[in-house]
């Protein structure tokens, strides 16, 4: 877990930093690829967790289980909870440092857990279009309280086979024939804008 | 003459009022007792504290950002995952600034506002007890289960804790489904701290090496008087057998070569230079609270518990428990306790299962950890985290951590003998908490029965899916 927090916390950091070399080279950096370079580093690190940590460890040497309760059940996290331990942590440390302001999540039209459903317009309209036009991205902008957000949603497909038989057997799973490939979710990135 | 009256009475009233001046001045200036300023009294909680305002309010009294901060401080360790399902960053996202222009759930005081006794639960909450209708009005349409349950009845009945809902979440409940009331294997954990002591770093290893010591290595000075007492007491303690000597608690540390002091009285700051864990727990709760804010110690006549009429001018330290040099563990766990409280809960345990089970332990007639003493259940041996690396099975020593609300006892405590839905039910049942679990719960709590149904409709949906 804490391999994972730091692998997410490295790439996040490389994606700054790269955005800041360009930054400096051009004086700005436009938001779309400031949110493009923290998606490919979000995805990277999920993909990589779910393949050679879940996918091996799990499925093929068969050591270790992977379970929501992973404390209770002394077994590795799911990656979406990997993903959502590094959107927490985050969030904690930008409260330290809000020069750098940003958030992410990952959300579903069919969510295990109904939080994670979409609740903004923005959030409505992206993840249909992500489903409904595979390889996609969705920009837009909103306003939640009295601030401003451009807001990224990214497709966020089944990688290996660990992602569609999880959610195809859980209880609270609203579908069950997801199929590897397809688009299971999406990976909302909010970085706050003037006006 | 009605002139001379009058001036009279000015002259008297001036006086007065400069004697109310002076009085409240030296109060707010000089006085360490700021409790005459309260504008209504404190939870039971906090009431220990109320004479140290800055504990809270730090250095203003309208900052709620230092107030928060102040919570954070006592209470922050509890605020995470997996200790709490509501934590801050749940909120942050932007998503949720919706849910919190209904609700402002970053911080602390919108659900517990202090000095407002009126209004204040018992968990300290001041918020009408329906608030999760705020964030889960739909809970009928995606739990049908739920339909027709009363919002104000989410926590009251046993099944949900806003915080700490870690032995009442619908996978927890599944999990321990059909157990019987007392489990086949009942059995207390027991304490890890001198087979890990090579791991604990803080531990002074080089200067007490672990091993039994006798008494040709007490090493006190020669002009410091002991006793006969003194001495047996400290053999037959756990210290002299694993090579804790006279000045591990009575000489201050010192890293220079000069002897440092000799302390005749040593307080908690001496326990904590080994047991650092369990003093820092022991100033969170109720026994140690004062001590944590530079105040002097509890004493049995603050608190607003019966206590018995010979403990009220005991300071409560760590020796008000353990006793200097024997410290006894057994002692502690239930003569300590009752000695000072006084309440029907505590006066029934002598009558209670409990208490026969921990008699046949003592006259080892029984294995060791079958006996229940008030600290089997009120300072419990947990698994706890004492760095990133390292866990050890230690007794919590802040006893309010698992009491409110008190199913937080039924992970630490209960079912390491007794099955979850008996647990459940018999911390629900306040008649029987008054007579100290002597009986069996008379009351029902339906969460089990709904994870059951759960359960079975998912298990037949698979069935009917394969």
């Amino acid at each position: 877990m804490k391999l994972s927090k730091s692998l997410i916390t490295l790439g996040i950091t490389t994606a700054l930093a790269t955005a800041t070399m360009h930054a400096n080279a051009s004086d700005s950096v436009p938001i779309k690829v400031m949110a493009d370079a923290l998606h490919t580093v979000l995805d990277s690190d999920r993909a990589i967790y779910t393949k050679k940590v879940v996918g091996r460890l799990v499925k093929k040497d068969k050591v270790i289980k992977a379970s929501e309760h992973f404390i209770d059940d002394k077994a590795l996290p799911l990656p979406a909870q990997m993903f959502r331990m590094g959107a927490e942590n985050v969030a904690e440390r930008i409260a330290d440092n809000p020069n750098v302001n940003f958030s992410y999540s990952l959300q579903s039209l069919w969510p295990i857990n109904s939080q994670n459903a979409p609740k903004t317009k923005a959030e409505k309209e992206g993840l249909k279009f992500i489903a409904d036009n595979p390889g996609k991205n969705y920009y837009s902008e909103e306003k939640l309280g009295n601030q401003k957000y451009f807001t990224a949603i990214y497709p966020d497909v089944g990688v290996a086979p660990v992602c569609v038989s999880c959610h195809n057997k859980h209880k609270d799973s609203p579908k069950t024939d997801f199929k590897i490939g397809e688009v299971m979710g999406g990976v909302v990135i909010r970085i706050p804008v003037d006006g | 003459m009605a002139k001379s009256s009058n001036k009279y009475f000015l002259f008297i009233w001036l006086i007065l009022i400069a004697i109310l001046l002076i009085y409240f001045t030296n109060a707010l200036i000089s006085g360490d007792d700021k409790t005459l300023f309260m504008p209504g009294a404190l939870t039971d909680g906090h009431h220990q504290i109320g004479m140290a305002c800055e504990a809270c309010h730090q250095n203003s009294f309208d900052n709620r950002e230092q107030i928060v901060n102040s919570c954070i401080k006592c209470h922050g360790d509890e605020r995470k995952k997996p200790f709490d399902s509501h934590p801050k960053q749940k909120f942050t996202d932007p998503r949720n600034a919706d849910r919190l222009q209904k609700i402002d759930a970053l911080n602390c005081i919108t659900c517990h506002v202090e000095h407002q006794p009126d209004i204040t639960k018992k968990t300290g909450l001041t918020q009408p007890v329906d608030f999760c209708v705020h964030c889960h009005d739909d809970i009928a349409d995606k739990r049908p289960s739920h339909k027709n349950m009363a919002f104000d009845s989410c926590a009251s009945a046993g099944c949900h804790n806003y915080h700490n809902n870690r032995s009442l979440y619908t996978d927890f409940l599944i999990k321990h489904l059909d157990e019987p009331s007392n489990l086949e294997k009942a059995i207390l954990p027991k304490r890890e701290f001198s087979a890990l002591l090579d791991e604990i770093v803080t531990y002074p290893h080089s200067q007490y090496p672990v091993k039994p010591l006798t008494l040709d290595d007490i090493d006190k000075p020669e002009n410091i008087a002991s006793t006969d007492n003194i001495n047996n007491d400290w053999l037959q303690s756990g210290h002299s057998k694993k090579g804790c000597n006279c000045s591990s608690c009575h000489q201050q540390k010192s890293n220079d070569k000069n002897p440092s002091l000799w302390i005749t009285k040593p307080d908690h700051n001496a326990c904590a230079s080994c047991h650092e864990m369990e003093v820092k727990h022991f100033k969170r709760g109720k026994h140690g609270m004062r001590l944590e804010q530079g105040l002097s110690a509890m004493m049995p006549e603050m608190a607003r518990l019966p206590m018995t009429a010979n403990s009220l001018n005991e300071e409560l330290t760590c020796n008000s428990c353990h006793r200097a040099h024997k410290y006894d563990l057994v002692s502690a766990a239930v003569d300590a306790c009752l000695g000072c409280h006084n309440d029907r809960h505590s006066l029934a345990y002598k009558k209670s299962k409990h208490f026969d089970l921990w008699q046949l332990e003592q006259a080892d007639a029984s294995k060791q950890g079958t006996g229940v003493s008030c600290a089997s259940c009120h300072m419990p041996r947990i698994s706890y985290d004492v760095s990133e690396w390292l866990s050890r099975i230690m007794v919590q020593h802040n006893q309010n951590a698992n009491l409110v609300p008190n199913e937080k006892m039924i992970r630490s405590v209960c079912i390491e003998c007794h099955g979850l839905e008996f647990s459940i039910d018999s911390l629900a049942d306040k008649n029987l908490i008054e007579h100290n679990f002597n009986g069996k719960p008379s009351i029902h709590i339906q969460s089990m029965d709904l994870a059951r149904k759960d359960h079975q409709r998912h298990l037949e949906k698979t069935k009917s899916d394969e």
